[in-house]
């Protein structure tokens, strides 16, 4: 998925192109700046504008009627005293455990095992059967989910009654009305909707793997855990980066399912930025602060997926250089 | 998904017979009986939203959720259907997720064009763009959109909505489509160019066709993300003449009318568009991605 011109890089193209293009050729390639034109302006219509205006806005204090007042950086010193700021930032990080590490792993481990042991030992209709379950929750809507769970979740919930059910009835809790438990559980439904995803995209993924490879390394007498590191996780790094980038990107931004399970409560256990931003926005009208929060929330995306995308694209130069 | 790295594609012996190995052994057998356990608790949640959507208010506080019903009740059903305005939500759902599909495919398309088979110049950082806005949090434009809407009278209306999406997604489309027209064959490219093919042309009569696999499956992925998006539909629409699905059902999460028997029938029914949509088209994205891997 790397913006690649593999074209030009592998051997095998070896039809001879001219060297150094030609002024005809650069007046031809100007055309298609036309192609480009439409989605250019909608992008700066949609996009570029609204981001430079909440820039500005972060820089003022406004309650979305009259005219803005300028303050310069004091949102951004107010933010770096409030407790629930950080906390927000916090909960992300086990946001990101929850929808990025839990999620790429057990997809790692769980389509190998789709692919490798259900899919080649079993009927293919096995195989394709589990991926689907393991998916269904992929196709629900994400905060239709969280109602269904916040449902199950309640103090009177099906959760509940099922511990009862089982004998547990002495763990019945308020899930996620208790500020102790309310992160872990909404922790477990993030991966419960999010590991479907990396299910889907790495058994694709294996797919393309060459089963000469496997067949190969069965003669030698590897067994599974080793083809799997030798062959499978080499084999499919390009779908873990994409995998984990997406992921990372969506545990940054998550807020349906925080605004349907909790609205950010109890006492904050559960905040996120995106939903402290929407909260500060439209609750409380400090449009103000709001920008700053979201700006805050842009930068670090920004960084996270630089840093991403240059890791991605320097284990693709050490791969070739091999 | 674009990257191949064909494993150096060395002279292979013609395929061997399957051994029977392969199916002996008890521990595939261990290991399907786990993969069934997992499967049937990610199941779980769904079995709880059936069992409760057709039970009756009165048998739900007595039985609890996990009683049987004890008569097979539509009531709530019925109730959501007609509180809610069931068809028309979906019909707002479907318009609005619809035409960005196509919309955004459309964009997606004309950008990659100039981007992959085009090279302009600065390509690679134009690509960079479109894929950071892509990333981008929504509350990052969502003010000053809302804003802008309000001023221009485009707030509550689904073109709004549908302008905003077809541009996020087609960002994301743009630089999907523009590494995979990157690998595209220049001797196609070169032989309708011979042939006194326009840009134009070349785009439809040989760029579209063999790219139609990895188009549907960005319209698919473009339709189930636009349908399952929340923040902007929240903010933008806000009566019920123009809420998309996810947005009504959440907005009448703690109403007095919503007990736990509606709230599931609720949740089923909004279920059904997207695992019907999942069902149809599964073969193609199945096609699709593996058409995608191989370029």
């Amino acid at each position: 998925m790397a913006v690649s011109e593999t074209v030009a890089a592998t051997p095998p193209a070896a039809t001879p192109t001219p060297p150094a293009p030609s002024r005809r050729r650069r007046g031809r390639n100007a055309a298609y700046w036309l192609y480009l034109l439409p989605g250019a302006v909608l992008f700066l219509l949609v996009i570029g504008a609204p981001l430079v205006g909440t820039l500005y806005l972060s820089l003022t204090k406004w309650s979305g009627i009259g005219d803005p007042r300028w303050v310069g950086l004091d949102n951004y010193q107010q933010l770096l005293q409030d407790d629930v700021f950080w906390a927000s930032f916090r909960n992300t990080v086990w946001m990101l455990v929850a929808m990025v590490v839990v999620p790429t792993v057990l997809g790692l481990l769980l389509a190998a095992v789709l692919f490798d042991v259900i899919g080649r030992r079993f009927k293919p209709r096995t195989a394709a059967a589990l991926r689907a379950a393991f998916y269904l929750p992929q196709v629900l809507p994400v905060v239709v989910a969280g109602i269904v769970w916040g449902w199950i979740l309640r103090p009177d919930g099906a959760f509940n009654s099922l511990l009862d059910a089982v004998g547990l009835g002495a763990l019945r809790h308020d899930w996620l009305g208790d500020p102790g438990t309310a992160l872990p559980a909404v922790m477990a439904v993030m991966i419960w909707v999010q590991i479907g995803y990396p299910v889907v995209v790495f058994m694709a993924a294996l797919q393309r793997v060459d089963p000469e490879l496997y067949e190969a390394a069965e003669v030698d007498g590897a067994n599974w855990l080793h083809r799997f590191r030798a062959i499978t996780l080499p084999q499919i790094r390009p779908e873990t980066f994409v995998v984990a980038l997406t992921c990372t990107i969506a545990a940054l931004k998550v807020f349906g399912p925080i605004f349907a399970l909790t609205r950010g409560g109890p006492d904050n256990a559960t905040n996120v930025p995106s939903y402290f931003a929407y909260y500060t926005f439209f609750k409380k009208l400090q449009v103000g602060y709001g920008s700053a929060i979201s700006m805050v929330l842009t930068l670090i995306i920004v960084v996270v997926a630089g840093i991403f995308i240059w890791m991605q694209a320097r284990s693709e130069r050490r791969d070739r250089g091999f | 998904m674009a990257v191949t790295l064909t494993p150096s594609a060395a002279p292979v012996p013609p395929a061997r017979p399957v051994r029977d190995r392969h199916h002996r052994g008890v521990s595939r057998w261990v290991v399907l009986a786990l993969l069934t356990l997992g499967a049937l608790v990610m199941l779980v949640p769904f079995a709880f939203m059936l069992l409760n959507a057709f039970k009756s208010p009165g048998d739900y506080s007595s039985g609890g959720p996990l009683s049987w019903p004890t008569e097979f009740y539509t009531k709530g059903l019925r109730t959501y259907w007609t509180t809610v305005n069931f068809p028309l939500k979906f019909g707002n759902s479907a318009v609005i997720a619809g035409s960005v599909a196509v919309l955004g495919v459309a964009v997606s398309l004309l950008n990659a064009y100039a981007l992959g088979i085009g090279r302009v110049r600065g390509r690679l950082w134009i690509v960079g763009l479109f894929l950071l806005a892509n990333m981008l949090p929504q509350e990052a434009l969502i003010y000053p959109l809302y804003y802008v809407a309000k001023q221009v009278g485009l707030y509550n209306t689904q073109l709004s909505v549908i302008i905003i999406f077809t541009v996020i997604q087609s960002a994301f489309g743009t630089y999907l489509l523009a590494s995979v027209m990157g690998t595209f064959p220049r001797s196609l490219l070169e032989a309708a160019a011979l042939d006194g093919a326009g840009k134009w042309t070349v785009l439809w009569r040989v760029v579209f066709p063999n790219l139609r696999p990895t188009l549907a499956v960005l319209l698919i992925f473009f339709f189930i993300w636009t349908w399952n998006e929340f923040l902007i539909p929240l903010v933008m629409l806000i009566d019920n003449q123009t809420q998309t699905i996810p947005v009504a059902l959440a907005s009448l999460q703690g109403d007095r009318l919503m007990d736990a028997p509606t709230t599931n029938a609720g949740a089923l029914i909004s279920l059904v568009p997207a695992i019907l949509f999942f069902l149809i088209f599964q073969r193609t994205l199945a096609r699709g991605i593996t058409a995608g891997a191989e370029k």
